[in-house]
């Protein structure tokens, strides 16, 4: 009991302590030491630029979120489809692995913003456009840990597999190999999460999307607008919904896998 | 008519450079039905390749295997295998793993998981039934992968090594329990191992391999009467013949 409530004190105190110091040092340091809204916008101003940009008239953060949530499902989809076939093929079939891999040696080094003039001509300035350098971004990741979960399938498996009736690729494949790779894969799609919504912001902000809403689309509009206390109001939400996005991921893959991966040796 | 028949079984492992290893030559071997075979030998006798070679795991380079008259080629569902490493899924339920022959013939879950339930009962572990890999001992493990191979119904059992990891106590609880799995089962079973004393507690025939290139030595009928005593003076007899046997092989070359 007594452990209990001293670890309540710990998790929960200490880190809301601590984010409660910041804030007030933020405030200070805004209201007193910098005293210029332009280049430090006090919490209270970006507390009520929230309010204003959520719920007033001219606010536009739901359409905002909306949108941007639409291009990260439409970047992730993308990378999800194209991403976990061509990692299985290329981690079971050694020839494919051979054809392919200088292929995506070569093209995965190139930053997937620099994708973005070919996004805009091949896709306009639509959705998919915005979706596209998110799938720049996320496929890679999702390839390389599919990839490697595949190789990494211990031997014993696809030989018990063999034995027990397994004869064929596509049976190995479905019943050995991808229960084997799934904790690789989950972690390569939630590193690929992450960078796919890093590069929603820039892809915004660089025009791919229909060039009206967007977190990053708007993040610049603000920028440009000289209304920094906003521009603080959307870092922070584009942070909280990247740890939102993460969480909810994390909390489905741990019901479906825990049980068995919990200790693994 | 043997269940098993090996026939002039060579199997050369070629390297890129360098001559290539002879790790089986001109090995011929009957197995009976419902027989319990054990193959010893030093380690690098070709032991454990000639089990593969059996369960379609490895090819051979001349010679061939007939089971119940018949070439086999690759692996099949009518030899099952239990092997050194621990092989269970991680990602399956005790049961589950049991049941995975079954699932992989297209058998509803219901049925087989009913089906798997009479090979659970045989390793004893019904409660363990939804129990992960990672929760069981060592034994417990090799107890689900013998029940794994045996609810395929093969025509024989292969065994390499399966108690080589574990401890010493363990494996001799194993090793009776495995004496009554295959009465229960009247299995044939080709178990191999490099422990002599583990040969001749279990085996009706003890088939001797020589290292480099692996042939049979010699093939020994174990006629002492089960449970064996491994401190009955037969019992000692036999380990010291057949570990002679083992020693004048390797000493000659």
């Amino acid at each position: 009991m007594r452990t209990t409530k001293k670890n309540t004190y710990r998790n929960i105190l200490i880190p809301f302590a601590s984010v409660a110091a910041v804030i007030i040092i933020w405030q200070i340091v805004a209201v007193y030491v910098v005293g210029n809204t332009f280049k430090l916008p006090s919490f209270t101003e970006v507390v009520a630029a929230f309010i204003t940009d959520m719920f007033g008239s001219r606010g536009t953060l739901p359409e905002d979120i909306a949108v941007s949530l639409y291009h990260f499902a439409i970047g992730m989809a993308a990378s999800l489809i194209v991403g976990i076939p061509t990692g299985i093929c290329m981690g079971w079939f050694r020839d494919i692995d051979i054809a392919l891999n200088p292929i995506v040696e070569i093209i995965r080094p190139i930053p997937p913003l620099a994708w973005i003039p070919f996004a805009i001509i091949w896709f306009g300035l639509t959705h998919a456009a915005a979706g596209f350098i998110i799938f720049i971004g996320a496929v890679f990741p999702i390839i390389i840990n599919t990839y490697t979960g595949f190789r990494n399938v211990p031997k014993v498996f696809i030989e018990a597999g063999k034995v027990l009736g397994c004869t064929k690729n596509s049976s190995l494949i479905t019943k050995i190999g991808f229960p084997s790779a799934i904790p690789e894969m989950t972690a390569g799609i939630r590193v690929s999460m992450g960078i796919g919504w890093m590069c929603l912001v820039g892809a915004e902000i660089f025009g791919a999307g229909t060039g009206k809403y967007g977190l990053g689309k708007n993040l610049w509009t603000y920028y440009n607008l000289h209304q920094m206390d906003s521009v603080v109001v959307y870092m922070l939400v584009l942070g909280v919904i990247g740890i939102i996005i993460d969480i909810l991921f994390r909390h489905y893959v741990n019901k479906q896998t825990v049980r068995w991966q919990n200790n693994m040796e | 008519m043997a269940v098993v028949s090996v026939q002039h079984v060579t199997k050369l492992f070629v390297r890129d450079e360098g001559e290539p290893t002879v790790a089986l030559k001109d090995v011929n071997l009957e197995i009976e039905e419902k027989q319990f075979i054990c193959i010893v030998g030093a380690s690098g006798c070709g032991k454990t390749t000639l089990l593969r070679i059996i369960a379609g795991l490895e090819t051979t380079t001349e010679g061939s295997i007939l089971l119940n008259g018949s070439p086999v080629e690759g692996t099949d569902t009518d030899r099952g295998m239990v092997f050194q490493e621990y092989s269970l899924f991680p990602w399956k339920s005790v049961i589950d793993n049991i049941a995975f022959s079954l699932e992989m013939q297209g058998i509803p879950k219901a049925e087989r998981r009913e089906k798997a339930e009479k090979y659970l009962k045989i390793i004893h572990l019904e409660q363990f039934r939804d129990a992960y890999p990672h929760e069981l001992s060592g034994g417990m493990r090799q107890r689900v992968a013998i029940a794994r191979a045996l609810a395929n119904e093969p025509k024989v059992l292969l065994m390499d090594e399966p108690f080589g990891a574990l401890d010493a106590q363990t494996r001799n609880v194993m090793q009776r329990e495995l004496l009554e799995i295959w009465a229960e089962t009247q299995k044939t079973i080709i178990f191999v191992t490099h422990s002599v004393d583990e040969a001749v507690f279990l085996a009706d025939k003890i088939v001797i391999l020589s290292p480099r290139p692996g042939k049979i030595e010699e093939v020994i009928s174990v006629d002492l009467p089960r449970m064996r005593h491994r401190t009955a003076p037969k019992f000692a007899e036999l380990r010291k013949h057949i570990l002679e046997s083992m020693e004048k092989s390797a000493t000659i070359r």
